[in-house]
């Protein structure tokens, strides 16, 4: 199988190969279209702030590619957010797979979130075999609220997706890279799809 | 709903665990990248490594270690000691590492916190403060404790989260060592004071320690070495114990 980690500077990506090779597969590191479009599954991962990360894609013309991709996508943590309509760090427009907004949990609750929290209502093929109130590694300020294509949900403040899908589009708030045998099962659902 | 977190600590010198450690089914105790799989599995929800080597071999020797540890272990870990540059974070965070801790060279250089945190986001940059309290005021010190300095720590702890610190890393020098609690007076103001997590250090001796930290301390996350290195606390015992009082943790 050909995995492609889209590759825009954007923070860690080491873990998720690493998690990918205990899987037992290998992925590679590309910013090259071609690439990224013959690959059999496609992970976009993020940390770091949206606006900065939505200027990489646009200054390397990823941002009307990844849209147009066909083989199932995983966003992750930031990766997710951007696939959103918009975003509220930075105030940034997102790449509107997800007809969802991005917004700050507010300063009543310690920002970012930061550990691990119960993913529930979950949906998705994603989540073959995972049993309901898993607990996922979290990192985050920021969230996509509640909609239609949310595929499971946490609570920190209030309800929001920790994970959606839109057709082969896919998106976890959530590191599972991070999250132990959970997490790394959830990355096998995605990589078995 | 999020949970308290449960940090073990390891001290590192020269890509080896330095402080005995009580594991009679280790091959080889000094391991860190042994030991880091054996908490990982009890159910430690993320991992601390602290550095404390002096030579000049040594950054290459801790990459290589991150690198290890990132492919071995599936939770979160923590890197830190003897980061004084963004290039020292690069490297590290290139390697698998999720956060690095700064301690004294972020009180030598603040804008190293603005500098990581604009670079590589706020999530991955813990600020460690060393304090003691001294005449009924807790003033930060620097190198493991030992030197001194004019600053107290309710208004570091404001700046560094104003600086774009992502966590705070709090040990009690008054408490450190001694196994008879944690500064949960100075937590809980600490928490109330700052609106980031705050991990617990420095003064474990029991698991009713940890209940009161996070009870009366207001910890986000409790951070431990010895205790967990000599076996007197086991982390699925403590865990259980912890949700025993109603206190919500990962099992």
């Amino acid at each position: 199988m050909n995995i492609v980690i889209i590759n825009y500077g954007a923070g860690n990506i080491q873990s998720i190969m690493f998690a990918i090779e205990r899987l037992g597969y290998k992925a590679v590191l590309s910013n090259n279209p071609d690439e990224i479009k013959s690959a059999d599954k496609v992970i976009f991962p993020g940390v770091g702030e949206a606006s900065y990360a939505m200027n990489r894609l646009k200054e390397s013309g990823l941002d009307t590619l990844i849209p147009t991709l066909t083989q199932p996508v995983l966003g992750i943590c930031l990766g997710m957010q951007l696939m959103c309509n918009s975003s509220e760090e930075g105030n940034t427009k997102g790449l509107r797979i997800f007809d969802v907004d991005v917004v700050k949990f507010s300063s009543k609750v310690k920002v970012p979130q930061m550990g691990w929290n119960t993913i529930y209502n979950l949906k998705s093929d994603l989540f073959k075999g995972i049993a309901e109130k898993e607990y996922m590694y979290l990192v985050h300020s920021f969230y996509a609220t509640i909609c239609k294509e949310t595929i499971a949900t946490t609570e920190y403040e209030v309800e929001y997706s920790s994970a959606l899908e839109n057709g082969n589009f896919y998106g976890t708030q959530f590191h599972p890279e991070k999250s132990g045998d959970v997490g790394e099962k959830i990355l096998g659902n995605f990589l078995e799809l | 709903m999020l949970t308290k977190r449960i940090i073990p600590c390891l001290d590192i010198k020269n890509g080896r665990t330095v402080k005995g450690v009580n594991f009679v089914d280790l091959r080889d105790a000094g391991d860190p990248v042994e030991l880091a799989k054996i908490y990982s599995d009890e159910g430690a929800d993320e991992l601390v490594f602290l550095d404390i080597s002096a030579t000049e071999e040594r950054r290459r020797t801790l990459v290589d270690l991150v690198r290890k540890v990132a492919s071995t272990i599936n939770i979160p870990f923590t890197v830190g000691g003897g980061i004084s540059a963004v290039e020292d974070v690069e490297v590290l965070l290139q390697n698998g590492a999720d956060k690095v801790s700064i301690n004294s060279s972020a009180v030598k250089n603040p804008q190293l916190i603005n500098d990581l945190a604009n670079k590589f986001g706020s999530q991955c940059v813990v600020v460690a403060i060393d304090a003691k309290q001294i005449d009924g005021e807790w003033m930060v010190h620097l190198v493991g404790g030992k030197v001194p300095t004019e600053i107290r720590l309710f208004d570091w702890a404001v700046e560094v989260e104003q600086r774009g610190a992502g966590e705070i890393l709090f040990t009690s020098m008054n408490n450190d060592g001694t196994k008879s609690g944690f500064a949960n007076e100075a937590l809980a103001r600490l928490s109330e004071l700052v609106n980031i997590p705050i991990i617990a250090s420095g003064g474990a001796g029991n698991i009713q320690h940890f209940v009161d930290t996070f009870v009366d301390g207001k910890s986000d996350a409790a951070l431990a070495a010895s205790v967990f290195h000599f076996k007197e606390i086991e982390i699925k015992t403590l865990k259980q114990e912890l949700k025993n009082n109603n206190i919500e943790v990962r099992l």
